[in-house]
Order: structure tokens, then C-alpha cells, then sequence
């Protein structure tokens, strides 16, 4: 990374002269308190890291500040005055970007148009005033130092550049902050680097910039100041010198890596699932994986490296463009997920209420999806034995629905996602894929379900584990595979994995690791 | 029963229903006679049949407007071949006719996955001109009614109960188990509410789609039988703008049209209440187009019931 790390003078009173304060900000629904009694503000020209594990309120936090939903106590002034936000609106009018992981374009427009939606300079009569648009379009993005076509349409742009019109449309709103959840998740490390360059121009501007990122190197190399979230509440911020990787990773967890994840004893069976030479869509890169009985086998890599189609792939649900799949030591060919399920495999989405579940179906036919084939008898569904599969897995899991015929649509996110684990666990596989198995659901449901992953592996079952989080993967799995751009990085045992190691083989093309491969 | 505090939209909709029909009853004289509740029963037992087909389709989350014309094709060519080859033939190629289009129009949808709204459209239209073709714009009949069996299917009883009725009940039974106790009826309400998530879970969900329109069509092909046999005679467009009649039946007695919700049940009850409802109108004496106008009202109220219930559930 080249941008050197700034380091603010000192400012003992913060909130003097701070663009956006929060004092005390609560925040609780239904059954879970997201945010309590928070106080984060965020000063002119510098970049204020927010750091916390999934659940710890980031999100939830950074949307009280852009006006998606108001907080339930506390208060929030805007450069000195006590300000609601009624709405995103009123929040952006004010100058308060959030700049999303999902960018929110218009795709089939092109780049000038988006940067001014909303607000397109017009002639008299009300048509539009185009040169002005382009104009001003081409203005602002040589402000903003991008090498960018205004005429480009935005939807033939890569993901780096969209983000970059998204930034460009910040600064012709004259945003006095700008919030950045995890922009980085989909780019290179060219294209981050770019964005770390627009980052330090929108400070000089006096622009106040809040980062989210789990990417601990990101976070020392830009923050500023620090502040770490857990469970809702602040557990600190830190500012020059005490912000280290040791000190956040403290703050964050609160206990050692160690301690917080139970990894599961490793017993590791006969070979269950081999990958060979195995390609998929249109990358002509390739992957060799194998994953054992009782083994859990970390995928890692960033979005869009391709962890999800190569799952997807060995699901039946994309087409395989080169290599073999064997299954028990016996070549196999998967064409659809119901080749995959008659072979013992299970797949927990990434997307739960997209890919997961029915939301408007009830716990218990959400349950039995998966299994239908086993709970027919002489042609009709077996409705007790299904009931009792179904109260089986609510006790085991511990799903808190009020019967079995609540919606799923209506619970919580942990026990949907329970529910989704029950469903496959119905199925009784041999290898259970998990794609982002603890995303969005709270601390307790996240311990739990670490908990039986580890349990499942050790009754034998293999596991692959796709997650972002790193001390997830780290922490469960036996094994760690990294991947970019499609191609497998590194195959390393997870006890002597750092965070760092993770970092580099995710970021850089594979030849640099390629005498680190194990095999 | 825990709405009962708080009617849904769609209990509001139906207590709306039943007290147009008890309105009715109470000024309609002989709208709730042993005799008329019989012969309503037989009107609608060919929009019944069809209907528990479309519910299918509707339950999977898709629309099949293709009933109409086709109920007109196959009611022309039921009574054209019942002379020109033989009574046998008419309760057979019918079907075959109803098996083939739903199956045409599960290979748009559920293959070609193209929007059923459109595709089903397009072939209602392409169905209403095969059968003019067929009929070269002629209306076809029967010469002799009374003289061949065909006829008990329409027009007979057995113990005061008609045929058509007794057909409509049988039917309603086999789908019912079909929707509610198989495997199939349990696929086709995952893929209703969530197609992909389906496919997630192992459900072919093409497979699925596309017998939904079979069944549709092979019950509409059941129905013109029935029509055919009762009215002894077909216009080529006999079944014009019946679509939308099943298709406010099935949505009146709470059938989601956003797919994943709804049964046979349901779909009786729906096709019941407008069935009396119409049958209202015809007895006070209003002419026949104003049906058309209840029936779209019924459409544009149920819609925006299911809508107005979905945003409070899913937004609670």
C-alpha cells in the first residue's frame, strides 16, 4: 500500500468542531438491542475506522447517521445543532453519504447522468441541459483525479469504477462525510490503491470520512482515529500511535482468538470430495481441492474470487466448463442440486432470504425442502414423521418458533439461519457446503452455530466453510484454501494461519505462492 | 385464529361477499331455492374445474390466461367431432387438446422462461384463431341431443344432484390431495414463494412450473366437455373472457397471486361466492355485462387486499 499513514495532530476535545456527532445513540429492535448508548463523531478532514465483528452494530450505527432509520435515544448534531433525519434524503441533503458495499447506480445510464441524478441542470422549458451535464460531469471527475468517460454507460463499467461514480457523485454534492462500508470487498489492490489516493483527496478537502472495513491493514494504514464496536456498544476508540492491529483485535473480541473459537478435533475419515483441473464459467482458471470425512476446509478469498460459483458449481447449479469431480473416489457428474443431494451434498446459501428459504412458508415445510424425496410414503407426505424430523431439529438447534407453522419470514435472522442448517441436516450429507453461514445474525446464534459446525465435523461430516470473517475461518477451520481470481493461493494448515498471511494470498496474483502450494 | 382482533384485508374482502350474498338473498326472491342453488351449481361447475387448475399455476407464482379460448377450441371440436366420428371421440381429443396446450405453454414459461402474463396471452389469442379456423367462423351443434349419452355428462342427475356438479366435486377432491398431501402439491408451493431458494433446495423447479400448466389445461379440456355436453352446441368463442372470471374466482377465495399461498379449498369458496353473486345480478335482472363489471371490481378488490395483507406481514 502506498499511501503512508497520517496521523492526526492531537485532539484531545474531539467533538469541538466535529461535522456529525452522536451522543448516546440507542437503537433496538425487536428482540435485539443493535446499538446502546454510542457516542462517535467524526471530525473535518480525517478518516474515523469503525471497526466491530459482524453483528456488532457497524451497519446499524453508520444507517442511524445517513437517516435510514432514526435512533430510539440519544441524539445526533450536525455541526453543533441537534439534527433528525427524517429520511436518507434529508441526510444526503445535508452532505451525509454512505457509499454501500452494493452499489446503487443506474446502470443503463451513463457515468455524468448518475453523478447528477436528482439534480440535472436544466434550460428554460424544463428540457435538459446536456453540455452543461457533461460538462460539469467531466469537471468533477478530473477533480476527483479519475481517468473516467462521462459518456460511459455505468452498467459496462467494472465494479472499481462504478465505486469510482459513485464517489465522483459525492463530490459534486459537496458531502461534508462520506461513509465507506467496506469498499474495498470487491476491488483489486490497483483499484483499492486508487481508492485509498481519492480517500486522502476528499480529506485535504475537509471532507470527514468514516471506513468500515474488516480489513485490519486498510484500517492502520488510513484510520486516523479507531472506534470499535461490540455488542452494540463502544468498546473504545484509539487514536495516533495506540492504534495497532493488537489493540483493535482486543477491543473487537474482548478474549484471545483462542478462547472464542472451539475448533473441532480433527478425525479425519476417508476422501469425500476431489476437484480436479475444475473450471468454471467463463474464467479459464482452475481449481484442485479435496476435503476428507470430519475435515473442515476453509474457502478465502474476496468477493468475486470466485468462492461462491466454484460452490455453486460443485452444487449442480452452474455449468462446469473443464476439469472432474469425484465423489468418494468414484468420478461423478453433477448436473443439478438434485444430483448433488442424492449424493450427500448440503448447500447453505449465502443469500438466506434470497436462496434459502421461502419466506412465506412456514418453519417446518422450510425444514423438510430439502428431504421431500425421504418423507414420502406410498405417495403422499408423511406428515408425522415430517413433524418429527422437524421437532428434532428444533430442539437440537434450540429454533425459537412459536409453532411449526410460523412463516420464517416473521423470525430472526440466527434462527432462519438455523433453520436453513436444519434443513440440510435433514438431508443427512455427507459434506455440508456453508457459504457465509453466520452473516447478519447476533452474537449468540453466531456462537451456537460455530459450535455445531464443529459438532458436525466431528460426527464425520465434511465441511467447507466460505467466510469473510476472518477470525471465523481461521478459528474453525482445519484447513484454509485461498483464492484469487480463481485460482487457489494457498492450501495452509489453519493453526499457524495469521490474519496477514490470509491478507497477502487474497490480494496478489498466485505466482508469488506458487512454491508455497502444499499440493 | 389470532387475526381476529384485527381483520386482513382479505377477511374484510370475504365478510364484503357474504353479506352481498345474504343482501341478496334476503331481497333476490328464489336466489337461495333448492332450484336455483342447483342450477347455479351447474353454471359454475365448468369455471370450477377450470379454476382448480389455475390455481395450480397461481400458486406456483405464474398466470394462465389461456382457459378461455381454450375451453372455446375444445368445445368446438367436442361437438364437431361428436357427429363427424363419434361421441367417444368428443370426451377424448378434448383432453388431449387441454394436455397439449398445457403443455406448450409450460414449455414458454417454464422452459423458455418467458413471462407467463405474456406468453399465455399470446396464446390465448393464437388458441381463439385455431378454433375459428377449425370452425371455418361457423358455430358449431349437435343434430339429435336427444339421442346420445354424450348428453348425461352436461345435462344428467343422479339422485337430484346434476352431473356437471358431481364431475366439478370428484375433481375438486383429486386436486385437493394432489395439492395438499404429495410431494408435487408441497413443490409447487416452494416454488410459488421462492423459486430460487427451490432450486437451492434440490426442487426441479422447471419440472414443477410445467406440470402446473398441464394440469390447467388438462382440466380446462375437462370443462369443455362438460360445457359442450350441457349446451349441446359451441359458439367459437364460448369461453371468451372466462380467464379473467376463473381468475378473479381463484383470487377471491384467497389464492396470493404473488404465488406460495393459497388451495382448493379456497379456490371452492371463491368460485362459489361469485358464482352466487352472478347469479344475483341475472335474478334482480340486470343484464349480462354487468357481471363483467362485478367480476373486475372483484379483481382489482382482491389484488389490492392481497397486497394491503402481504405489506403488513411482511413489513411487521
Amino acid at each position: 500500500m502506498s499511501i503512508a499513514p497520517q496521523p492526526l495532530q492531537s485532539q484531545p476535545e474531539a467533538t469541538q468542531g466535529a461535522i456529525i456527532s452522536l451522543e448516546g445513540v440507542g437503537r433496538t429492535f425487536p428482540g435485539v438491542i443493535a446499538l446502546s448508548d454510542v457516542t462517535f463523531d467524526v471530525l473535518p478532514g480525517e478518516v474515523h475506522a469503525l471497526c466491530g465483528e459482524n453483528g456488532a452494530g457497524k451497519s446499524t450505527l453508520m444507517r442511524v447517521m445517513a437517516g435510514s432509520f432514526p435512533q430510539d435515544s440519544g441524539t445526533i448534531s450536525y455541526r453543533g445543532e441537534t439534527v433528525t433525519f427524517a429520511s436518507p434524503m434529508d441526510a444526503k441533503r445535508r452532505g451525509i453519504l454512505l457509499i454501500h458495499q452494493e452499489i446503487s447506480l443506474v446502470p443503463e445510464l451513463s457515468v455524468a447522468e448518475n453523478i447528477f441524478l436528482g439534480d440535472f441542470p436544466k434550460l428554460r422549458g424544463g428540457r435538459l441541459d446536456t453540455k452543461k451535464l457533461y460538462r460539469d460531469a467531466e469537471h468533477v471527475l478530473e477533480d476527483c483525479g479519475y481517468d473516467l468517460d462521462a459518456h460511459a454507460i455505468v452498467g459496462d463499467l467494472s465494479l472499481a469504477r462504478q465505486q469510482m461514480v459513485e464517489i465522483a457523485r459525492a463530490t459534486a454534492f459537496n458531502c461534508s462525510v462520506v461513509i465507506f462500508d467496506e469498499p474495498t470487498g470487491a476491488l483489486t489492490n490497483q483499484e483499492a490503491e486508487a481508492l485509498f489516493v481519492t480517500i486522502d483527496r476528499l480529506k485535504k478537502r475537509g471532507v470527514g470520512i468514516v471506513y468500515i472495513s474488516h480489513k485490519m491493514k486498510e484500517v492502520l494504514t488510513l484510520a486516523d482515529r479507531v472506534t470499535v464496536l461490540r455488542d452494540g456498544k463502544v468498546t473504545g476508540t484509539l487514536s495516533g500511535e495506540k492504534i495497532t492491529e493488537r489493540e483493535i483485535t482486543r477491543l473487537m473480541i474482548g478474549r484471545s482468538l483462542d478462547s472464542y473459537f472451539h475448533r473441532a478435533r480433527r478425525r479425519i475419515g476417508e476422501e469425500v470430495l476431489r476437484l480436479e483441473g475444475f473450471g468454471v464459467g467463463g474464467s479459464a482458471k482452475t481449481v484442485d481441492l479435496s476435503i476428507r470425512a470430519g475435515e473442515i476446509v476453509g474457502l478465502y478469498g474476496l468477493v468475486g474470487a470466485g468462492r461462491s460459483e466454484l460452490m455453486e458449481a460443485v452444487f449442480g447449479l452452474r455449468k462446469i466448463t473443464s476439469g472432474k469431480l469425484s465423489w468418494c473416489g468414484q468420478l461423478r457428474e453433477i448436473s443439478s442440486p438434485k444430483d448433488a443431494v442424492r449424493l450427500g451434498i448440503g448447500f447453505v446459501p449465502e443469500d438466506r432470504k434470497e436462496q434459502g428459504l421461502v419466506l412465506g412458508l412456514g418453519a417446518r415445510d422450510n425444514t423438510s425442502m430439502a428431504s421431500l424425496r425421504r418423507l414420502v410414503r406410498f405417495g403422499f407426505m408423511d406428515t408425522i414423521k415430517e413433524q418429527s424430523i422437524f421437532e428434532k431439529y428444533r430442539e437440537r438447534l434450540e429454533i425459537k418458533v412459536s409453532t411449526a407453522k410460523t412463516r420464517v419470514g416473521t423470525l430472526s435472522g440466527g434462527n432462519q439461519q438455523k433453520i436453513v442448517l436444519a434443513k440440510w441436516m435433514a438431508t443427512a450429507p455427507k459434506l455440508l457446503i456453508l457459504d457465509e453461514p453466520t452473516r447478519g445474525i447476533d452474537v449468540n446464534a453466531k456462537a451456537e452455530v460455530h459450535a455445531l459446525i464443529g459438532e458436525l465435523a466431528e460426527s464425520g461430516l465434511a465441511v467447507i466453510l466460505i467466510s469473510s470473517e476472518m477470525p471465523e475461518i481461521i478459528g474453525l477451520s482445519h484447513r484454509i484454501v485461498t483464492i484469487y481470481q480463481g485460482e487457489v493461493t494457498g492450501d495452509l494448515a489453519a493453526e499457524h494461519v495469521t490474519e496477514d498471511m490470509l491478507v497477502e494470498r487474497v490480494m496478489n496474483p498466485p505466482e508469488r505462492f506458487a512454491d508455497l502450494l502444499i499440493g | 385464529m389470532k387475526d381476529i382482533g384485527r381483520p386482513s384485508a382479505r377477511q374484510l374482502l370475504i365478510a364484503a361477499a357474504v353479506l352481498v350474498l345474504l343482501t341478496g338473498g334476503a331481497t333476490v326472491p328464489g336466489l337461495f331455492s333448492f332450484d336455483n342453488i342447483t342450477q347455479m351449481l351447474r353454471q359454475i361447475s365448468v369455471t370450477g374445474i377450470i379454476a382448480l387448475g389455475v390455481t395450480f399455476v397461481v400458486i406456483a407464482g405464474r398466470l394462465d390466461l389461456t382457459v378461455g379460448s381454450l375451453l372455446s377450441l375444445c368445445a368446438v371440436v367436442a361437438i364437431t367431432l361428436h357427429d363427424e366420428i363419434s361421441p367417444v371421440a368428443a370426451v377424448t381429443v378434448p383432453i388431449i387438446i387441454g394436455l397439449v396446450v398445457g403443455c406448450i405453454n409450460g414449455f414458454l414459461v417454464a422452459i423458455l422462461r418467458l413471462n407467463s402474463l405474456i406468453a399465455t396471452l399470446g396464446m390465448l389469442s393464437v388458441l381463439q384463431a385455431v378454433a375459428l379456423v377449425w370452425t371455418s367462423g361457423q358455430n358449431a351443434l349437435i343434430d339429435r341431443p336427444e339421442a346420445t349419452w354424450f348428453a348425461v355428462i352436461g345435462r344428467g342427475y343422479l339422485l337430484d344432484v346434476p352431473i356437471p356438479v358431481l364431475i366439478f366435486l370428484l375433481l375438486a377432491a383429486l386436486t385437493a390431495i394432489l395439492l395438499g398431501m404429495t410431494r408435487f402439491g408441497r413443490e409447487v408451493f416452494s416454488v410459488g414463494g421462492n423459486e430460487i431458494a427451490s432450486r437451492f433446495s434440490s426442487i426441479a423447479a422447471r419440472q414443477v412450473l410445467f406440470t402446473c400448466y398441464m394440469i390447467s389445461g388438462t382440466l380446462t379440456g375437462m370443462a369443455a366437455i362438460v360445457f359442450s355436453s350441457r349446451v349441446m352446441a359451441a359458439q367459437n368463442n364460448s369461453g371468451s373472457g372466462l380467464e379473467l372470471q376463473v381468475l378473479s374466482a381463484v383470487i377471491l377465495g384467497g389464492t396470493s397471486l404473488a404465488g406460495g399461498d393459497g388451495g382448493i379449498g379456497r379456490t371452492i369458496i371463491g368460485v362459489v361466492l361469485l358464482g352466487f353473486i352472478q347469479n344475483a345480478l341475472l335474478l334482480i335482472g340486470l343484464p349480462y355485462y354487468v357481471q363483467w363489471l362485478v367480476s373486475w371490481v372483484v379483481i382489482i378488490g382482491v389484488v389490492w387486499a392481497d397486497v394491503a395483507s402481504r405489506r403488513g406481514r411482511v413489513l411487521a
